[in-house]
């Protein structure tokens, strides 16, 4: 029973905090030899693979590197295109690691601002007067909750499904920002939180909120 | 003053005199800077909004009180819950103005000035100037725009120190979705 990450949204929809608790990795590396047996193709900045799924290595996955060095975007790490590397049969046999390309930080801010529109939705669609935003989103392999505060800030965190005492985790995270944020006289309000004791805090109550699958409250 | 027992960090007694000399401190550090009362009223009630900005969160955070639906609600949380939390004062709520957006905060004590008296040359200090910035700047961030004055104080020769709170609007503008 695992939580993935946290993000803190300020009033305007901007992400102010995101930290990834657990990233499931399922990484595979393989070598291979001329000619590859996988299409690869670009995508938004990234080379995955299109077609060709095998040995764990699925279709959607990103190339994280080649030969033990990791990939920047497009290009090896010496700037060579990966797909001209590749077509060269004099490179191979190469090691090529596959996984699941991670979310680069512009990615995370313009999801959490999408959520932040999406929130408000929640309510406008409500048949009843005095709806709250969206709470919960559910997938089969997570959960995301989500708590806004009175003056407008959201905490989101997103967890196992199975995850008992989320709501109890968001207000012990608003505590934790109330205190170890808010009152650092050098944090200004609505702008990215990068106050250590705010990280240590954070980590250490979603340590106890995994262990205990349940945060009661007063302790 | 204690913080609230329902933290994990170890509740800490701290000795109100020290936070009445360090307000002390202040505001006479202020008066030398700016030489000019009405400036030192201005630049407390600044402080205060910042303070009070700030304190709102951690307000919510620890007494999980939801919106006030009205001001007369409004006026109850802070005379009741808020003060208490802060300044270990309940002060009583009086003089509702007929309209019901006006009413006043009578306070028996004011921790921040124990053992002060203010001298003749500063007759238009608001030495507790501080508060009315952290009740406005609180009340802003729950998208209330207030208006705080001291209407009586007792470093003036009055019997009672009264804070006067009017509500002018509903700030409209960044209301969180879900608040209509």
């Amino acid at each position: 029973m695992v939580i993935f990450s946290v993000y803190v949204v300020n009033k305007a929809g901007g992400l102010i905090y995101q930290y990834d608790n657990y990233v499931p990795r399922s990484e595979v590396e393989k070598t291979f030899s001329y000619p590859l047996d996988l299409v690869l193709k670009h995508h938004d900045e990234k080379v995955i693979v299109s077609f060709g799924q095998r040995d764990g290595i699925k279709v959607g996955h990103a190339v994280l590197s080649i030969n033990g060095a990791d990939v920047m975007g497009k290009s090896t790490a010496d700037g060579k295109d990966i797909l001209e590397y590749l077509k060269d049969s004099s490179n191979y046999p190469v090691s090529i690691r596959f996984g699941r390309a991670r979310l680069s930080s512009n990615e995370k801010l313009m999801l959490a601002s999408m959520f932040h529109s999406l929130f408000a939705i929640g309510s406008q669609l409500s048949p009843e007067v005095g709806s709250s935003g969206i709470e919960m989103l559910e997938t089969d392999v997570f959960k995301l909750h989500c708590f806004q505060t009175l003056t407008g800030i959201k905490f989101i965190v997103l967890a196992d499904p199975r995850q008992s005492g989320i709501d109890a985790l968001l207000r012990k995270i608003y505590e934790i920002y109330s205190d170890f944020a808010l009152k650092n006289p050098f944090y200004s309000l609505e702008m990215p939180i990068r106050c250590e004791l705010f990280d240590q805090n954070l980590k250490s109550a979603l340590e106890v909120a995994e262990k205990a699958g349940n945060f009661g409250a007063g302790s | 003053m204690s913080r609230q027992s329902n933290r994990t960090t170890d509740s800490k007694k701290m000795n109100s005199e020290l936070f009445t000399l360090t307000y002390g401190a202040l505001v006479t550090q202020l008066c030398k800077d700016y030489e000019n009362d009405e400036e030192v009223n201005k630049q407390l009630d600044k402080m205060g909004y910042n303070i009070g900005v700030r304190l709102i969160e951690d307000f919510l955070a620890r007494s999980s009180i939801g919106r006030c639906q009205d001001f007369r609600e409004t006026a109850d949380v802070i005379a009741k819950v808020a003060f208490k939390m802060y300044l270990g004062i309940t002060p009583s709520v009086t003089n509702w103005s007929p309209a019901g957006d006006e009413f006043s905060l009578i306070l028996e004590s004011n921790p921040l000035v124990d053992f002060v008296e203010l001298p003749d040359n500063h007759s238009t200090l608001i030495y507790s100037n501080l508060l009315c910035g952290v009740l406005r700047g609180a009340l802003e961030m729950v998208q209330m725009a207030v208006d705080v004055k001291f209407a009586q104080d007792t470093l003036r020769g009055d019997s009672v120190t009264e804070i006067r709170m009017k509500f002018i609007k509903r700030i409209e503008e960044n209301l969180p979705a879900g608040d209509e």
